[in-house]
């Protein structure tokens, strides 16, 4: 089966925003993906609940995999995402507001 | 006809409109044999799917950008094909809809949680989400706060300080809860955010959904069954009167120009309407407040929820925002007051049979002692960065040793001004023998109320127990007062006392030197203080430290004038 093993680069990890934005981008390919860290157990990519329960902090490695026609297309899509720094591209937006996650209280 | 339901008065003001009430979490029935597991997990996914687009639609009517992040972030996680996968496992193992959704949120729930960290943060998602659904399936009220397209007055229980993160005062009119007491969650976010309230109302539990009332904050009173021309007669003139400018600004005085400082009860800078700043409190009470500094700054709001404490560059970013937007300059900090009674996840705090009685406020650093001491680096750092001196005090101190133990390690850092709450009867009566170690008090009468009269914050039963007036809480708060003088050392009042414009009088003539208050507060205490002489706030004192009960006491005070 192909598999991508990608280090995680945004700074508060697959968490927030980061998270939403690799799980959104998981449920537009045409092809189930699955996420696991080392030899644990993989998730649905399309799953937030799924991706938020590894527990990925910044600098965490982990593998995807998918089978069958556009796989590789669908890992490289993935892959790409999870090693951008999306919480610095966040910043440089400059849109404070969408941390979905951490900082419930100002 | 109309009926009047009495409670206790905890914010004042006058408000009229329908009720609507806010439902608590559903209680799951009995386990239901499942004749068409298709059927049900559709209405187990029906129920998630509703769920998800009522809080999305939620999430785009909330005002607050951290609000709308919250219900978003929630509103995806119904919707997630992880929790509907576990659904339908626990429909394929025999679960009825409503035990589906509940053990497949908790499975989840269990998953976050162990994940640790930010991550587990995450898991009081899915109550909601769990409670939402559930009551969904199950045909009952959805919990959480209503939302019946029309400004309402609130009736409820009680409320926690979760229940009101989204709580919108453009459409909460006033807020009525049956359990409560004056110094529950309930009274002071009515009071920060200057909406009328009555606690411990017995039978507010009765009144149906829709009915048309009128809220008298100050008299403890609703009034039912009135029409919706007298509602809308009251609440127009209720608008006025919030929108006719205080007659009074300027430094707290007596008549006769003895000062007694005004400062502000805060948790964040938001509250101090600084700019940027999307709290709702901002909007309606503390924005154009003129006050001399901030009395209490309660530091807790940055670790609530977190699995993890704050860092250091988080904690000066939020202290340095206070620093720059107080108004004077002027800032007391309180170091985290929490524990057993409080209890944030990251502290790790064994539960306790008794927790108002266990690890809580400056205790909580026997435990963790690492805690306290970032946070006070944390403070240092930020006085340094901005230039301003805040004054730090902890929490329940108990003892003189405490008292001492806390004021070298924040003397350590460079903190000049150290003090302590005033909360523990124990410490109020060694007032003198606390300043020799510290340069200011700051009595907490909440707390010292409860402890004192042994009566439970949250108790609506034991309410008269904690009301301010009472006789042996202001003999308390006099010994505090008399040790400042003999010492020459500032004790304020913090507690929800302070914002009683005639106990105000009393306060000042105990020889309390600030009050410390919800911004809403600050006119209507400052000009109370304005029409009366320092010779008559201190007969006010001795009257009411010589009356019977709190009701006489004020009944005196009120006609001395």
């Amino acid at each position: 089966m192909p598999e991508r093993t990608v280090v995680i680069a945004s700074s508060s990890g697959l968490h927030a925003r980061p998270a939403k934005i690799f799980v959104q981008a998981a449920a537009r390919q045409g092809t189930p993906v699955r996420i696991r860290v080392g030899d644990g157990k993989p998730v649905p990519a399309n799953s937030m609940l799924g991706v938020l329960a590894l527990g990925a902090t910044h600098g965490t490695a982990v593998t995807l995999d998918a089978e069958g026609p556009g796989a590789d297309e669908a890992l490289d899509a993935l892959a790409e995402v999870l090693a951008r720094d999306l919480d610095a591209e966040e910043s440089a937006g400059g849109n404070a507001g969408g941390n979905a996650g951490g900082n419930v209280h100002d | 006809m109309t009926e009047t339901l009495t409670g206790l008065g905890v914010s004042p003001g006058r408000a009229a409109g329908r009720t609507c009430r806010m439902a608590g979490p559903p209680a799951l029935p009995g386990r239901v044999p499942v004749a068409d597991p298709g059927a049900e997990l559709e209405r187990a996914l029906g129920a998630l799917r509703a769920t998800a687009a009522e809080l999305a639609a939620r999430a785009e009517k909330a005002s607050g950008a951290e609000a709308k992040a919250i219900l978003e972030a929630q509103s995806f996680i119904a919707d997630d094909p992880g929790l509907h996968a576990s659904v339908e496992t626990a429909v394929g193992s025999g679960a009825d809809a409503a035990h589906a959704i509940d053990e497949a949120c908790a499975h989840h729930r269990g998953e976050l949680l162990a994940a640790g960290g930010h991550f587990a943060e995450r898991a009081a998602d899915l109550d909601d989400i769990r409670n939402r659904a559930v009551a969904t399936v199950l045909g009952l009220p959805v919990p959480g706060l209503p939302d019946p397209g029309h400004p309402f007055v609130l009736l409820a229980e009680d409320l926690s300080p979760a229940d009101t993160v989204n709580l919108d005062p453009a459409s909460v009119l006033a807020l009525v809860t049956s359990g409560g007491g004056p110094t529950s969650h309930t009274a002071i976010l009515a009071r920060a955010r200057g909406l009328p309230a009555v606690v411990a109302c017995r039978d507010a539990g009765e009144i149906p959904d829709g009915t048309w009332v009128s809220v008298d904050g100050l008299r403890g009173e609703v009034e039912t069954g009135i029409g919706e021309e007298a509602a809308d007669g009251i609440q127009r003139r209720a608008e006025d009167a919030r929108r006719r400018p205080s007659a009074s600004s300027g430094p707290g005085r007596t008549a006769d120009g003895h000062p007694v400082a005004l400062l502000l009860n805060i948790g964040s800078a938001a509250d101090l309407g600084s700019p940027g700043a999307g709290h709702a409190s901002a909007a309606r009470g503390a924005g154009q407040v003129d006050a001399e500094g901030v009395g209490l700054f309660r530091t807790e709001f940055l670790f609530l929820d977190r699995r993890e404490a704050p860092g250091h560059e988080e904690q000066v970013a939020a202290y340095a925002a206070v620093l720059r937007t107080a108004p004077g300059g002027h800032v007391v900090i309180r170091t985290l007051d929490a524990g057993t009674d409080k209890p944030l996840p990251f502290l790790g705090l064994a539960e306790e049979t008794n927790p108002a009685l266990g690890v809580r406020g400056l205790r909580v650093s026997r435990v963790r002692p690492e805690v306290l001491d970032a946070q006070l680096d944390a403070i240092a750092e930020a006085a340094r960065t901005t230039g301003v001196e805040p004054w730090v005090m902890a929490p329940m101190v108990t003892t003189v040793g405490e008292a001492a133990d806390f004021a070298g390690r924040a003397r350590d850092r460079g903190i000049a001004r150290v003090g302590a709450m005033v909360e523990v009867p124990a410490a109020a009566l060694r007032a003198g023998r606390l300043l020799d170690e510290l340069d200011f008090l700051s009595v907490g009468t909440n707390d010292l109320s409860q402890y004192a009269f042994a009566a439970d914050r949250q108790h609506g039963e034991l309410a008269d127990l904690l009301d301010p007036w009472q006789a042996a809480l202001l003999r308390l708060v006099a010994d505090c007062a008399a040790a400042g003088r003999e010492a020459g050392r500032p004790v304020g009042v913090c507690g929800e006392a302070a914002a009683d414009p005639l106990l105000a009088t009393v306060l000042a003539g105990l020889g309390v030197t600030s009050l410390s208050m919800s911004a809403s507060a600050v006119p209507a205490v400052r000009e109370s203080l304005a029409a009366h002489s320092l010779a008559r706030c201190r007969e006010h004192a001795r009257i009411a430290l010589d009356a019977d009960d709190p009701a006489q006491a004020r009944r005196l005070v009120a006609g001395d004038r």
